[in-house]
């Protein structure tokens, strides 16, 4: 007979129920993606799987000499998001690199998952960014908008400082046909995968909300001063990789804080830094810096804030 | 809307198959040892020898110091021998063996089944009758009650709340006792507030016990000053501190006693228990204990005398399955894992669950993914996971900063871990390291 201490149940939760449960959440995502890029969608997407999942076992299996853990679906993530942050036309070379980055220098150097201190997927980004920073800011234009070849297009947070007048309509923002990085496209696919994630108590609102609070707050002080599409609080929020980081990035269990408290400093740190990046740095977009930035500070946010304490909560009865 | 406690909390599938059985008296069998360390604080000094004659109810371990209690005999017959038995702790512990030789009670004892309502002794005499009955905690802390009722100088009780709530998955054995015994119950609710000098109590009993919860309600109808609270289901509710905060919205600080804030928490078993002592001369002889698991035959709860081997019981139920992997004596969140079914079922067992052989073995522990979701649920606003880091790496001073005292053992952490970490074991472990360092600097000092 068995003898082991207490509890002698389980919730049955597994680290893999919660990395599926996010892949689930990125399908609407990925739809959009499908329907504005076509093919290419799918191709940048499936090879940046293959990649970090192939670059995962090798290295654990070869260079670690552990059993391999790809099964636990976190290397599948950090594919899709790395897929999701780069433009469709990516040369496969240079993906493949951003993906070896992410696995092999991000995660499985400081022990594999648990252990990194940046996020894989954020950190081969910006690997690729200041990189091959050509072929990274070249998007094509949406497909169903009519040009078929791959002709380069500003994005919504390109023209935002320098050509105001060829900015599309909010509505077209937040469905999402335009020009940018597969993933980010929509932000009503990705607010429904919001919807699913915290339904199924994957994450919590803390991040997500603190960092878009921030980013509306900000631009709107601004706004209400001098109102003009670069200050519009609502372009800020659905364009760019806003969403897309805020919801999926930055609440990577690993590298965000643990307390409600950190969690909502660290999504006002990232609100704050990405705006400070889209309004006064040489980079039209932020939101891969301001994370990777406020992902350094983690540790820091982890140990000055605690839980509410029982005993702390004042009295109400 | 239901009240509830507010800070973490987990919700485990409550299981509660042995619901709708009757309590069953059990046959006495030939043998029963009855352990002298069945509470908290010092065992009892045994005042019977080999060969003396008791009867039920006959004193047989005498209390040593303030924080003890008495043990009585559970059956009539022979003393066999004084002698070392496993205990439910896994313990070779020093323990009464008794040939049993028919059923003869103490004169003393009021066996009828007659409600007494009327109680005219006075506090002290009240707490002198528990006293002697050796009632303790009978929720499964076994905690002396005659000191629990005793307020520390200075501290005034105000509010006595009645423990209702049975948090723990698959128990049912509290619920029947509120089924099958409601105005005994609520009569000792009137002793204790007597005892305490209150004149408020509230009974507090989750919501998934509606049909406790009526039974209740027609009743504090006639008895002023007694009120029923129905709770939010959620797990650790039936723990002290969490009960206290559902009910009056008060939080015990951090290394204080309920007193500190009025409060004085009675299980309705205990409450039973008191009212058999100071009404019925009845002391602590027998508890009901449910007796389940997935694959067990008959899931019952059982009244059983103290001291009957857990293998009794369990052929009871119809007899231990097949597919058996873990015995556990309590809950499945907090109960104990036994070595052996020879081990008696004491003041403190409040069931007997059977766990198949499939959901026996944890799994194996992977690296923490800091989901935070242990930090989510600790019902004492804790961080299990740096706590267990602390431990691990003996960072004692830290684990202390850090209020590993405060934890509970409730086990959400563990259950909740979707890496399978022992955070709990962790916990414990550090827990009891850093309290002997406190012990330590207290007598430096």
């Amino acid at each position: 007979m068995v003898v082991s201490p207490s509890p002698h149940i389980h919730s049955g939760d597994t680290i893999q129920k919660n990395m599926y449960g996010v892949l689930i959440a990125l399908i609407p995502a990925f739809l959009v993606a499908l329907y504005v890029f076509r093919l290419n969608a799918l191709i940048i997407t499936a090879l940046a799987v293959l990649f970090c999942v192939g670059f995962e076992y090798l290295i654990v299996k070869y260079l670690m000499k552990k059993t391999p853990t790809v099964l636990d679906g976190s290397a599948i993530i950090t594919g899709v998001l790395l897929a999701f942050n780069v433009p469709s036309n990516l040369p496969v070379w240079i993906l493949a690199l951003g993906c070896l980055f992410a696995i092999g220098v991000v995660k499985l150097s400081f022990g594999g998952l648990g252990n990194n201190i940046f996020n894989p997927a954020i950190a081969g980004r910006i690997f690729l960014l200041i990189s091959f920073p050509a072929q990274m800011t070249v998007w094509p234009a949406p497909e169903t908008a009519g040009a078929v070849d791959a002709v380069s297009s500003a994005t919504i947070l390109g023209n935002l400082k320098t050509n105001p007048e060829l900015l599309p309509s909010l509505q077209t923002m937040f469905l999402g046909i335009e020009a940018g990085s597969l993933g980010e496209m929509s932000a009503l696919a990705l607010l429904l995968g919001f919807c699913w994630l915290l339904w199924k108590k994957i994450i919590t609102w803390h991040i997500p909300i603190a960092i878009m609070g921030t980013v509306i707050i900000f631009t709107g002080i601004l706004y209400l001063f001098n109102p003009i599409p670069l200050y519009h609080p609502l372009i800020h929020l659905f364009s760019g990789g806003l969403m897309l980081g805020a919801i999926f990035m930055a609440t990577d269990y690993v590298t965000s804080p643990m307390t409600k408290k950190g969690m909502l400093i660290y999504g006002a740190g990232i609100g704050f830094i990405t705006m400070a990046i889209r309004l006064w740095g040489a980079y039209p977009e932020g939101v891969s810096f301001a994370i990777l930035l406020m992902n350094a500070f983690t540790p820091l946010i982890n140990n000055y804030t605690t839980p509410k304490r029982f005993g702390e909560v004042v009295k109400h009865g | 809307m239901l009240k509830t406690f507010r800070i973490g909390g987990i919700h485990p599938k409550d299981q509660k198959i042995s619901a709708g059985s009757a309590i069953q008296p059990i046959a006495i069998p030939n043998q029963v040892i009855i352990p002298l360390g069945q509470h908290i604080g010092a065992p009892c000094q045994p005042v019977v020898k080999k060969g003396d004659t008791v009867k039920v109810g006959t004193l047989i371990g005498k209390a040593v110091g303030f924080v003890s209690a008495n043990i009585h005999s559970s059956v009539s017959g022979t003393v066999l021998k004084i002698d070392r038995s496993v205990d439910a702790s896994g313990y070779r512990r020093d323990a009464i063996f008794i040939k049993v030789e028919g059923d003869e009670w103490e004169e003393s004892i009021d066996r009828s089944p007659d409600l007494k309502k009327e109680c005219t002794l006075s506090s002290k005499d009240i707490l002198d009758k528990i006293a002697a009955a050796g009632i303790v905690g009978m929720g499964g802390a076994t905690f002396p009650t005659h000191v629990k009722l005793t307020p520390p100088p200075g501290l005034t009780p105000e509010i006595l709340i009645i423990n209702g709530v049975e948090c723990e998955p698959w128990l049912t054995s509290d619920h029947r006792l509120m089924l099958e015994k409601t105005e005994e119950i609520m009569v000792g609710i009137t002793i204790v507030m007597k005892a305490l000098n209150v004149d408020k109590a509230i009974i507090g009993i989750e919501n998934n016990k509606k049909d406790a919860i009526g039974k209740f309600a027609e009743y504090t109808k006639n008895y002023p000053g007694i009120s029923i609270q129905a709770l939010k289901v959620q797990y650790p509710q039936g723990g002290e501190k969490q009960l206290i905060d559902a009910l009056t919205g008060r939080q015990v600080p951090s290394g204080a006693l309920p007193i500190s804030v009025g409060a004085v928490v009675q299980n309705v078993g205990t409450i039973l228990a008191i009212y058999e002592a100071v009404q019925k001369n009845k002391p602590l002889v027998e508890r009901v204990i449910t007796v389940t698991g997935k694959d067990v035959k008959q899931p019952c709860n059982i009244l059983s005398r103290l001291g009957i081997p857990v293998a009794i019981l369990i052929d009871m139920a119809g007899g231990l399955p097949e597919t058996t992997g873990k015995i556990v004596s309590g809950g499945p969140m907090m109960g104990k894992a036994l070595a052996t079914m020879d081990v008696p079922v004491t003041k403190g067992t409040s069931g007997i669950l059977i766990i198949p052989t499939l959901e026996a073995k944890r799994k194996a522990m992977k690296d923490c993914i800091r989901c935070a979701k242990c930090v989510s649920i600790c019902p004492m606003g804790l961080n299990p996971t740096l706590l267990m880091n602390l431990t691990e790496f003996e960072v004692w001073d830290g684990a202390e900063k850090q209020r590993i005292t405060d934890c509970i053992e409730c086990g959400s952490c563990s259950y909740t871990c979707p890496a399978d970490r022992p955070l709990l074991d962790y916990i414990r472990l550090g827990k009891s390291k850093v309290n002997t360092i406190i012990r330590a600097r207290k007598t430096n000092a």
